[in-house]
């Protein structure tokens, strides 16, 4: 038997894993790396086929080709239960038939472990949920069996804990309560988690390291505000939070920067921050880092600057506005202002120009199917 | 005050149709009480003989022993076998799936006389003496479908999730069939088990056919009809209806308490 528990996580490594379903590949090559103790959010859309890279880990789902090793040993061979890994399944997978502290037991009294209802109730402990030990998990609130699930898996001391989706069928609020417990949870115990969402903030929150997935391959990964601050690829910059993407043919480079042409406008970007320096590149920025001026502005060679437009659409969010603005000629812009003063800081239908810093700027190694200037 | 037939007319109906439908069941009932010399067909006078030494009669605790054997035994198998195919059909996709669907539709839809005749026909080229024996595999046939149908509905609302935890919970695969899987299908094995019991023990064409000189009761009582049914017969029946509705009826009462508790 595989199963060698350990009071703390194991890393996991993916070696060239391909999984292939009838008519479909989900996962087409992927290497993956998570240090033990770490965090690991893997992002993406549904359908990228992060669920079944979990299922693999897991055990439940054959990989093709490729390798899974927990803590240096490789696994891919053996059966789910023979592996050190539990999961958090999305709909928590209770078990109706079970009370709670049954539930929490099971993995307990499957590996013959001693005073497993004992142990059980301190898991529920952790969790908050000792009193409701007796009850039966369609007796529980959502957030409740949350929980449940969470102590059912942890209790075990897996390496490796599995997220499917764990926070998905919770309510915003509840989510973010959730996802501090969760983060509170994991510093504590230790343990390697890995967490798979398709939530973009929430992974942010979380995680340690997060890679965003995308047709069965890893399109960026790194820690949060990196790969924030600098996305490589076109759906990285769209996919976590908002981006503006311009693209154009590269018309002037020097020492430091590269400078598109988009509708006679010209944008840079830092050369360092830049994936391709030549041909048709994408230059995005985020909209919280552009600002727009009423009166044109004098800026030096460091700035961006377009206009002027028209503000054609103003989006209350709260703590900030988001603002469209139509630059006849050059395209749409999207820009976050935050209400400090009065809101919104313009009406619709002024007149602005648009300016960014070009260290803001992002140079990306593919173009976006759809860029946000005229005719690209 | 408007008339209105509707208020009066469902009422009415239903209480005719109770009453059709109870009328022979009452009349088994209370002739099981009547004092009988010949023929249980008028009423002579109220006795608890019957009941005490039922009995006495032995070729009606014959019949019915032999019912209950052969119903137990053929229930055993297809609930078992029955079971077993309900999970594949349900949980897996392979070749001969569809073919398998509908070989099991055809007992159902197949006429009962067409089928024990039929029978009938195999055991006799092949040779096989016909009686008890030959009597469980023509039930095991028949009532495997409809076990297979009642199980299959309770697999399909069964979560794969919930198996996928316990083999992610250390559960190898008998395991987790015998903690997770069968205890969640449970009532729909029972209520198929339940379906299976009443239709093999009151089968009388297909038996018949393929019976030879074993008796059961529904044939024993069928052939006591030409000369007049014993109370005895009564008694049994009567037995079976109350046994029937007693189960039937705590299965209800702990349902409901169930939900009034899960409510709570």
């Amino acid at each position: 038997m595989a199963t060698d528990f350990v009071a703390r996580g194991q890393d996991l490594e993916l070696v060239g894993i391909r999984k292939e379903f009838p008519g479909f590949t989900a996962i087409e090559n992927l290497d993956l790396k998570i240090p033990a103790g770490e965090f690991f959010a893997l992002l993406g859309p549904s359908g990228c086929g992060k669920t079944t890279t979990l299922r693999i880990v897991a055990g439940l789902e054959e990989a093709t080709h490729g390798k899974v090793l927990i803590g240096g040993k490789d696994v891919s061979g053996t059966k789910p239960h023979e592996r050190p890994v539990n999961t958090v399944f999305q709909n928590y997978a209770l078990f109706p038939h079970m009370s709670v502290l049954e539930n929490v037991a099971f993995g307990l009294r499957q590996r013959k472990i001693k005073e497993p209802l004992a142990k059980a109730t301190e898991a529920l402990q952790m969790v908050e949920l000792e009193h409701l030990g007796n009850r039966k998990p369609q007796q529980l609130s959502g957030g409740q069996q949350q929980r449940v699930a969470l102590a059912r898996a942890l209790v075990n001391r897996p390496a490796l804990l599995l997220l499917d989706e764990p926070l998905g069928a919770l309510d915003l609020k509840l989510r973010r309560q959730m996802q501090v417990e969760l983060k509170a949870i994991q510093m504590e115990v230790g343990l390697t988690f890995l967490h798979v969402t398709h939530d973009q903030e929430e992974a942010m929150d979380m995680a340690d390291t997060v890679a965003v997935m995308n047709h069965g391959q890893i399109e960026q990964m790194g820690a949060p505000e990196a790969l924030y601050d600098r996305p490589k690829t076109a759906f990285v910059a769209r996919f976590l939070g908002q981006s503006n993407i311009f693209v154009g043919e590269v018309v002037e480079e020097n020492a430091n920067t590269i400078s598109i042409d988009c509708n006679g406008q010209k944008v840079s970007a830092p050369k360092s921050r830049s994936e391709k320096h030549s041909g048709k590149v994408a230059i995005g920025v985020r909209p919280e880092k552009a600002t727009f001026h009423e009166d044109k502005p004098v800026l030096d060679s460091n700035h961006n600057l377009v206009g002027p437009g028209e503000i054609i659409d103003i989006r209350f969010t709260g703590v900030s506005n988001q603002y469209l603005i139509d630059i006849p000629g050059f395209g749409d812009i999207t820009v976050f202002a935050q209400n400090v003063g009065k809101s919104p800081v313009v009406e619709l239908g002024a007149q602005v120009w648009v300016s960014w810093k070009v260290e803001h700027a992002f140079g990306l190694s593919d173009l976006p199917p759809k860029a946000d200037n005229d005719g690209e | 005050m408007k008339f209105s037939l509707g208020k009066f007319l469902l009422p009415t109906y239903v209480a005719l149709a109770f009453v059709f439908t109870m009328i022979p069941i009452v009349y088994t009932f209370v002739f099981s009480f009547n004092e009988v010399n010949k023929s249980n067909i008028a009423w002579k006078r109220f006795t608890f003989d019957n009941w005490l030494y039922v009995c006495n009669k032995q070729e009606v605790c014959e019949a019915f022993g032999n019912s209950i054997a052969i119903a137990v035994i053929a229930t055993a198998i297809s609930t078992a076998l029955g079971t077993a195919i309900a999970i594949a059909l349900g949980r897996y996709r392979f070749k001969g799936r569809s073919v398998t669907n509908l070989l099991l539709f055809l007992p159902m839809a197949t006429p009962e006389v067409v089928m024990g005749a039929g029978l009938a026909a195999q055991f006799l080229n092949v040779g096989v003496a016909k009686g008890f024996w030959t009597i469980v595999v023509a039930h095991v046939m028949f009532t495997l479908s409809f076990v297979v149908v009642t199980v299959k509905a309770r697999v399909a609302t069964l979560d794969p999730k919930l198996e996928e935890a316990g083999r992610d919970l250390y559960g190898n695969a008998s395991q987790v069939f015998w903690k997770i899987t069968f205890p969640l299908l449970l009532p729909g094995i029972a209520a198929a088990a339940m379906l299976s019991f009443a239709l093999s023990f009151d089968d009388f064409i297909i038996t018949q056919f393929n019976s030879g000189p074993e008796t059961t009761f529904p044939k024993f009582v069928y052939t006591a009809a030409v000369r007049g049914i014993p109370p005895e017969a009564n008694v049994v029946g009567s037995g079976v209806f109350i046994v029937a509705i007693a189960i039937v009826m705590i299965v209800q009462v702990r349902a409901s308490r169930k939900a009034k508790r899960l409510a709570k």
